[in-house]
């Protein structure tokens, strides 16, 4: 099925009933209940997921196959955001234009960046692309106003022409964005018992892309283009002395990652239609290297685990505050509850970033293969454990 | 003619004249050796066969072509494959993987966009590369990481995958530095066996009297960046030039 080997076909199916299943997964609590804070259930935490999913998925192409580290993949995405808002102005509030539209001018860009960065390789290259990223940045945040609304951000007015679609709606509002009718912020909310289940129409089609996109890199990873991405990574030289010229092969992966960079960003626009200069930062670039490499660089699953747990924390761990803690910690000894929540107060909430950080370090020291090595470490463990249990009763198994 | 000509190659570093008025003509189907002592030039000479280096003057014929000013990857293109002093191959891949790498290079030149097909639908890549590995006697070791391998076997597998190419010159830089009396003498075996059942011409880098004397057909001996004789191996070995040039003057 879809020209797949087994190991990765069971992949994608996994990974598309959890995405598909996500309103469930991510909402394990009971409303009301004190545990509910740490449901991700809401659609807006969900497609933060599957839109930085692919967003990590593209950036993993590049440099996760070929080694080279953009730190300025997040221009890529604020172009894309850009171009998404600029469609919705002028043409119609249909995402999909938008879209087609973000990622092919993600794609220009990219190929622009990635022609003079992929001059260098190392650390120089990372330097050339955070450069470019910061330009960019510099750009839209005030040079360019008149086209990216400078600090404001671009946002959607009720005199935008929209050709193709209604300037305003019969109540006089800004319309929102649709696909054929269907409006993004729509949502169902399923009621049972005390759990409140809730499908948004913005977070399905982002996650059939990003279910599409997973396929995509699937097919790229496996494919003779992926193994010479490989070999890029493994040792430029006997590439050289073997006929093939690595310029083009990287260049190739700069601009396919750049352009799922483009898509993410058409539909973070598509599900909140404006764009804002913050979202081309060099920490917004840090941070999709940070979610490969957390969740295993060159994997398949890697970039989407390490962007699912980092967004999570983002948005769960920052909003637990120190009267929450005291709650928590309420049973103890006065004298031993606020010490303990002393100690704990720098890792939530605002310090979240330090808790991040934390973990950060762990993997990378202790798991280099990311997430996705913890994983296997695990299994490798569970399956030691399963076949020494088998051994005294005598029913030990030959391998294969 | 031979089917590499080296006319008046000349190439400077700075104050050193690393080569000077090289002349060398490698005949078709031949097993050539240069050697030399250290810093004669040997390495800088083979760096402008291949594109590494662009020499300063004179010129570098392949087959009738110049070569001068082409790109390490086009210059393999035409037909020339090259082995490393110390074994250069992809180590995080499999072995399988390596050899097939050559082959999509041979099949679909410097640059193809081959994204979205599966590589066991490459079946002609598939083949080829198996076959090489079963002429490597390599096959067992198929699906073992390339950098796990012994050097013995990392330069069997670096020359299978240059012959997987098949060039019409191969050049190699001391194939056998390094290595273990048996492991030498496996790659002599494996070269001889190479140069009598294919159509290629070979072209030696090498330190080892040994590997020279059992391969070369004919040998070129460079002392201080130029060529002091080119001769057959049998008149090599009483010359007293060569000795000199080797042994000192007191030799």
């Amino acid at each position: 099925m879809f020209k797949l080997e087994k190991t990765d076909q069971t992949l994608l199916i996994v990974v598309g009933i959890l995405t598909l299943f996500a309103p469930f997964i991510l909402n394990p609590f009971p409303e009301g209940s004190a545990m509910a804070q740490f449901n991700a259930g809401y659609p807006d935490l969900m497609q933060r997921f599957v839109i930085f999913g692919i967003f990590a998925i593209g950036f993993n192409i590049l440099f996760g196959l070929t080694g080279y580290l953009s730190f300025g993949h997040a221009a890529f995405l604020g172009v894309g955001s850009y171009a998404a808002v600029w469609m919705f102005k002028l043409l119609s509030m249909n995402v999909i234009p938008a879209i087609i539209l973000s990622v092919v001018v993600a794609g220009l860009f990219s190929l622009l960046i990635g022609f003079i960065s992929l001059r260098r390789s190392g650390i120089y290259f990372s330097i050339l692309t955070l450069a470019f990223a910061q330009m960019m940045f510099a750009l839209a945040y005030s040079v360019l106003t008149p086209i990216t609304g400078g600090e404001t951000g671009l946002q959607l007015a009720l005199d935008d022409p929209r050709i193709f679609g209604a300037s305003q709606t019969p109540e006089g509002n800004i319309p929102v964005p649709g696909l054929f009718g269907l409006e993004m912020r729509d949502s169902f909310d399923l009621v049972m018992g005390s759990w409140v289940f809730t499908f948004n129409i913005g977070y399905y089609f982002c996650a059939m892309v990003m279910i599409a996109s997973f396929y995509l890199a699937i097919r790229i990873f496996r494919s003779p283009f992926g193994l010479m991405l490989r070999a890029v990574k493994s040792n430029q030289q006997r590439m050289n002395y073997t006929g093939l010229n690595t310029r083009p092969y990287t260049l190739a992966a700069f601009v396919i990652s750049g352009m799922y960079a483009g898509l993410a960003g058409g539909l973070m626009a598509s599900m909140d239609p404006l764009a804002g200069a913050e979202r081309m930062q060099w920490t917004a670039s840090g941070e999709v290297v940070l979610m490969t490499i957390l969740g295993g660089a060159g994997t398949l699953i890697g970039p989407v685990l390490g962007a699912g747990f980092i967004k999570y924390f983002e948005n769960i761990f920052s909003k637990i505050n120190s009267t929450i803690l005291h709650e928590w910690f309420a049973f103890l000894p006065d004298g031993l509850e606020d010490f303990i929540v002393a100690i704990l107060y720098p890792f939530i909430g605002k310090g979240w970033h330090l808790t991040l950080g934390i973990l950060f370090m762990m993997v990378v020291i202790f798991l280099p293969g990311g997430l996705v090595e913890g994983g296997q470490r695990i299994r490798s463990w569970l399956q030691k454990r399963k076949s020494e249990k088998n051994t005294p009763n005598g029913s030990t198994e030959p391998a294969e | 003619m031979g089917i590499l000509e080296v006319k008046n190659v000349g190439k400077r570093f700075g104050g050193l004249q690393a080569l000077s008025d090289v002349n060398l003509s490698v005949r078709e189907n031949s097993v050539h050796a240069i050697i030399g002592p250290n810093g004669a030039g040997k390495s800088t000479l083979l760096n402008c066969l291949v594109g590494k280096l662009i020499p300063d003057t004179g010129s570098v014929m392949f087959d009738g072509q110049s070569v001068l000013g082409r790109a390490p990857y086009e210059i393999n293109q035409m037909g020339i494959s090259r082995v490393f002093q110390t074994p250069e191959i992809f180590g995080d891949l499999t072995v399988l993987e390596n050899m097939m790498i050559p082959c999509f290079a041979k099949r679909d030149g410097a640059f193809e966009l081959n994204a979205i097909s599966a590589i066991p639908a490459q079946r002609d890549i598939m083949e080829q590369a198996e076959h090489m590995l079963e002429d490597m006697n390599m096959a067992d070791k198929r699906h073992m990481h390339a950098a796990a391998m012994s050097r013995g076997d990392k330069r069997r597998l670096e020359i299978g995958m240059c012959l997987s190419q098949q060039p019409r010159l191969l050049l190699l830089d001391e194939p056998t530095a390094g290595m273990a009396r048996a492991d030498t003498n496996n790659t002599i075996d494996l070269l001889k066996q190479i140069s009598d059942e294919r159509d290629i011409t070979i072209a030696i880098i090498e330190h080892d009297m040994h590997v020279v004397f059992s391969l070369a057909d004919r040998i070129t001996v460079l002392a201080q960046g130029t060529p002091l004789v080119e001769d057959d191996p049998q008149n090599i070995k009483g010359n007293p030039k060569v000795r000199e040039a080797y042994l000192g003057e007191s030799a």
